[in-house]
């Protein structure tokens, strides 16, 4: 009980003198607790919300049959439906339709419309059904009517028996709203219509999405799935439940977890600050703990004593970070929705679930990050021999074991080595232990670094005569490298990191950058309402197109999508010409394509997207089958591309292969080069007079250029908002631990009043001493944060989604930000050191104690 | 002002009516006249509390007497600036403190050559000054590596090397076993004589205090000449 009492008195004691470190080394870690279990909520929510709206279009099916290319024939349907096991099939079909009023919105201007047989949706998926108004149940089955969940009512702004006009193709088509759906998820905008009539409004005769199966009690279903799937054949795949998830986690995994690891990010800058504060705080209290184990505190006691303090402040900042973070996730959610800005997550509205199991481990991260931040300088605070430590100069010793250079060699080592190895589980494990081991050992390395260069400068400048105030400041920094290095761990970090992030965002930009203007080389594009399996235009559209006057040259474009492994996102087929002496003029070519001559005449070329080679093993020479035309064909990988609208793999072909494989003349997109002297709004004017006219979807390429790069930044916008953070952390642990160490130095700075050094000469070494160390925080920041980024832009990058980059460099914003960064230190050195120099010069001296 | 307008080279301490009381009221030093010469060395003894160490600060510049003045070669230091009283600390005093106050990150070379770099002159100095002080060859050390009669000797070393006018040596001995605060004693007087400097040395030691050339006893009612033993 009296240790008890002795340990509180020391606790509040130390906290009550030094609440300033104490709180910056709390909000720290309110700070990193609070983003990252934020992010992980945000996510978690927009993930489980996704994922239910995909679900819940399923109903209670035990398996859905799929084509590989989205559609087949709906012959299909009768086989599956007598086939033995088999209790109930359902047809879907499944179609996202453009809304002319949306137009605007490139990315979010498609309503989900799901056409369903009523009888058999009503035993498979009853929540699907319409709710006609009453007396007027035939709505249900009529051709001109169309049920709408709430949310898309909102979005459409109709109401029941409101009229509402959708493309189809180059058609526009007039529905009635029939009424409501007996249950929809929150947010979720999907509409329902008659099977038959949708087959028929939308053109779409005789094609189905998929079959729903509900099989009969007793069958088992892994293995009616198999033997269905044989049965069936490569055109078809036969899918659980299962995995659906799986797709849908798939999709948003890379960038769900990196989207963690950046929140994570301020929660490890956060542990630099504990560790810092609580190191200074132990090289403070040095002679006190002597005194301590002096008149009789054990190790171990002394040892619980600095756990005690750090745990306690664990405790208080991950409670005080879990509440905020909470908070956090409700308000982004209101007002950025589910995806953050980005488009992982399009048309839902998750609502945010306090899980305690989540929220206790969070609590924990948050807990053993600070603990493992006390727990290095309370080993050395107990080590200590008491004689030694009761002397002043041993500090900095002291201070020598919290970094010993073979740990920080071992970290350097190993991050080396991680960057060599695969990604594990698709996610690039490795690349991230890389970078949290190449920033801990480049912090650890520090003070050898540091002491080495103001060595070096102390010699170099002795006989220069470089003055008092330049001595001090230098042999400080030369000889007591660790209290030195102790501050810039936090300017280390999170200099790096932002340096790291701003390297790998601007190449990402750049790179985007050069592969619009790559991909986008016409001046006109316009694109028609997909038609289901069938591209918006067809020949006599083309037609149309092609002999409008004003233009040099007319390129169709036909894509569609394809599924070649269930648990994976579908890819995309794009079925363009494409110079086939040198595909790199038309198509983003990495280095890796076959020559042109080499081609064989016998084999049609194709040329895939890098997110083929990491996903499904494809390689330039390799023989492969696609489901394109009325079987799988053989193709050869002629060349691998640059692709950064697609993560999940798009492969390319010449559009009269594609035509002559599967007949199919239509497209879906026409590029458009203006004659010189035509002018872009005349030649747009032209495309509006044409009899379709008022149903395409025409773009600027500037435009197009312009809002991918909009939407670009938008994705970027939290990472930017995480990089603010780390660096606000950084900066308040300078604050935090220059503050400390100037107040340590009192009595070094009276005895410098004493012999003669003026306050303004005080300031002076202060001034210098911020400036330069931060200044060497910066040089090592930037060459850490340039080692980082090359894990990201060359590691992380490609190994979550599946790109390359080429790698450029900010220069201007970089140094814009480490001047900024250099003056918030000295000024915060500054600031610290006014403290000190104000203190009672006669009384700095005087005290032993 | 500069200090070297203010201070000549000969060194007469003048304390007129010094008086200073702490902040909670209680006075230390009431009234107190006393002059010093050029050259000469004294000890101050007395009670604990009694403002000896408040006298060295108010010579020193670094407190202000209540009232009266303090004068060295006619010029009062009240009436300097913090600038200039700093500068003539800076030029014309040495300190010698109890607890040393050597900077733990200067090797002893720097240590000592501080004053030096402060003035701005030349530290060829240092390396004799270490060899007068008995720590010859030692001048790349660092302080943690020493004992407590070595830091001494640094301090004495850094307190001399710019030769100041007057030296202030507030228990100089006073962490420091028999033999060696004995040695360092003798260190001190060879040194200030040696430099022909004025110095007040403030001990409770009356061994530190025969070392001296005079001993004063710090009392309520001033300072008096102690009677050698």
């Amino acid at each position: 009980m009296k240790t008890a009492s002795l340990s509180r008195w020391l606790l509040l004691g130390e906290w009550r003198a030094h609440w300033v470190q104490v709180m910056v080394a709390l909000i720290a870690i309110t700070i990193g607790v609070a983003m990252a279990f934020s992010i992980h909520l945000i996510n978690t929510a927009a993930f489980n919300e996704f994922s239910a709206a995909s679900k819940s279009l399923s109903g209670q099916s035990d398996l859905q049959v799929h084509g590989r290319k989205g559609f087949f024939d709906e012959s299909l349907y009768p086989l599956l439906a007598n086939t033995e096991g088999v209790a109930l099939a359902n047809p879907v079909l499944e179609l996202d339709i453009a809304v002319p009023d949306k137009l605007q919105n490139r990315n979010d201007h498609k309503l989900k419309i799901i056409g369903i047989d009523m009888f058999r949706a009503a035993r498979i998926s009853p929540d699907l059904l319409g709710l006609p108004a009453e007396g007027k149940t035939l709505d249900r089955l009529a051709s001109d009517t169309i049920f709408l969940s709430p949310a898309a009512m909102e979005w459409l702004q109709v109401e029941q028996d409101d009229l509402l006009q959708l493309h189809a193709g180059l058609e526009t088509i007039t529905l009635r709203v029939a009424g409501g759906l007996v249950r929809a998820r929150m947010g979720q905008r999907i509409a329902v219509m008659d099977i038959g009539a949708a087959q028929w409004r939308f053109q779409q005769l005789g094609l189905l999405s998929r079959v729903e199966l509900k099989l009969q009690d007793g069958i088992n279903h892994a293995a009616f799935k198999a033997k269905l799937a044989e049965e069936l054949g490569e055109s078809y795949w036969v899918a659980e439940l299962a995995d659906q998830e799986t797709r849908v986690a798939n999709m948003s995994r890379a960038y769900r977890v990196n989207l963690n690891m950046l929140a994570l990010v301020a929660l490890f800058t956060g542990s630099f600050l504990v560790f810092s504060t609580q190191a200074l705080s132990v090289i403070r209290r040095r002679q006190q703990f002597a005194l301590l184990r002096v008149l009789g505190f054990t190790r171990q006691q002394l040892l619980r004593q600095m756990i005690t303090e750090g745990a306690i402040l664990g405790v208080i900042g991950s409670v005080l970070g879990l509440s905020l973070g909470y908070a956090i996730a409700v308000l982004a959610i209101q007002f950025l929705g589910g995806d953050l800005g980005s488009s992982f997550f399009p048309g839902i509205k998750p609502s945010i679930y306090f899980d305690p199991l989540t929220a206790w481990i969070f609590f924990l991260i948050g807990l053993m990050v600070t603990m493992s931040g006390s727990i290095m300088p309370a080993l050395e605070a107990a080590r200590a021999k008491p004689a030694l430590a009761l002397r002043s100069g041993s500090e900095d010793a002291a201070m020598s074991k919290l970094s010993p250079p073979w740990f920080a060699l071992i970290c350097l080592s190993l991050a080396l080595l991680f960057t060599q190895l695969p990604p594990i589980f698709e996610l690039p494990v490795f690349g991230y232990l890389a970078i949290a081991l190449l920033l801990i050992g480049g912090i650890a390395l520090m003070p050898r670094f540091a002491a080495w260069v103001f060595s070096v400068l102390l010699a170099k400048w002795r006989h220069a005569r470089i003055g008092a105030v330049s001595t001090l400041a230098l042999a400080r920094l030369a000889n007591a490298p660790n209290q030195a290095a102790i501050a810039l761990g936090g300017i280390l970090a999170s200099f790096s990191l932002m340096v790291a992030m701003a390297i790998m965002v601007t190449s990402f930009r750049v790179s985007v950058n050069d592969w619009l203007g790559h991909v986008l080389p016409a001046d006109l594009y316009v694109r028609a309402a997909s038609l289901g399996d069938q591209g918006g235009f067809q020949s006599d559209a083309q037609k149309a197109i092609a002999e409008l006057p004003g233009f040099d040259r007319v390129d169709f474009f036909r894509t569609q999508q394809l599924i070649l492994d269930a648990s994976r996102p579908e890819i995309t087929l794009i079925a363009r010409p494409i110079d086939q002496a040198d595909p790199s003029n038309t198509i983003p070519m990495t280095d890796d394509m076959m020559a042109p001559a080499a081609l064989p005449e016998d084999l049609a070329p194709i040329w895939v997207s890098e997110a083929m080679v990491d996903l499904y093993g494809y390689s330039v020479g390799k023989k492969v089958s696609l489901p394109i035309g009325a079987t799988s064909n053989e193709f050869l990988v002629a060349g691998v591309w640059r692709d950064y609208g697609r993560q999940f793999g798009a492969v390319q072909m010449q559009l009269a292969d594609y035509q002559k494989l599967t007949g199919d003349l239509s497209v879906n997109t026409v590029a458009l080069w203006l004659q010189a002297g035509m002018i872009l709004d005349e030649a747009i004017e032209n495309l509006r007079r044409l009899p379709f006219g008022g149903a395409l979807e025409i773009s600027k390429s500037g435009d197009i250029r312009a809002l991918s790069l909009e939407i670009f930044d938008r994705s970027f916008a939290v990472t930017y908002l995480l990089e603010l953070v780390a660096v606000v952390i950084g900066l308040l642990g300078v604050a935090a631990s220059f503050s400390a160490q100037t107040l340590a130095r009192a009595k070094e700075f009276g005895m410098l009043r004493h012999i003669g050094v003026m306050r303004r000469q005080i300031f002076a070494i202060l001034a210098a001493e911020g400036g330069l160390l931060t200044a060497l925080g910066l040089v090592l920041g930037f060459v850490l944060g340039w080692g980082i980024s090359l894990i990201l832009v060359f590691i992380v990058n490609p190994q979550s989604f599946h790109w390359t980059m080429q790698l450029h460099l900010p220069w201007g914003w970089l140094a814009i930000i480490a001047v900024i960064m250099l003056v918030s230190a000295v000024l915060t050195a500054l600031l610290a050191g006014r403290r000190a120099v104000s203190g009672n010069v006669i009384r700095a001296v005087r005290e032993d104690w | 002002m500069n200090s070297k307008d203010t201070v000549a080279s000969s060194n007469r301490l003048e304390l007129c009516n010094i008086t200073k009381a702490y902040a909670e009221g209680r006075k230390v030093l009431t009234n107190l006249s006393y002059t010093l010469n050029a050259g000469e060395y004294v000890a101050i003894m007395g009670e604990s509390g009694v403002g000896k160490s408040t006298l060295l600060n108010l010579i020193a510049g670094l407190d202000t007497p209540d009232s009266g003045e303090i004068r060295i070669n006619g010029i009062a230091i009240s009436s300097l600036d913090d600038d200039a009283a700093t500068r003539l600390r800076r030029e014309q005093f040495g300190f010698i403190f109890q607890a040393f106050h050597v900077l733990p990150h200067l090797t002893l070379s720097q240590n000592v050559a501080l004053p030096l770099l402060l003035n701005g002159v030349a530290t060829d100095r240092v390396e004799q000054m270490l060899e007068q002080v008995g720590l010859q060859g030692r001048g790349h050390h660092f302080p943690r590596q020493l004992s407590g009669g070595e830091l001494q000797r640094v301090a004495i070393a850094r307190a001399l090397i710019h030769r100041p006018k007057l030296v202030l040596a507030d228990e100089p001995t006073g962490n420091l076993d028999p033999d060696t605060a004995h040695e360092i004693l003798q260190l001190i007087r060879a040194e200030i004589k040696a430099n022909d400097a004025t110095a007040i040395l403030v001990t409770h030691s009356h061994a530190a205090a025969a070392t001296a050339d005079r001993v004063l006893n710090l009392t309520k009612d001033g300072l008096h000449p102690v009677s050698a033993q």
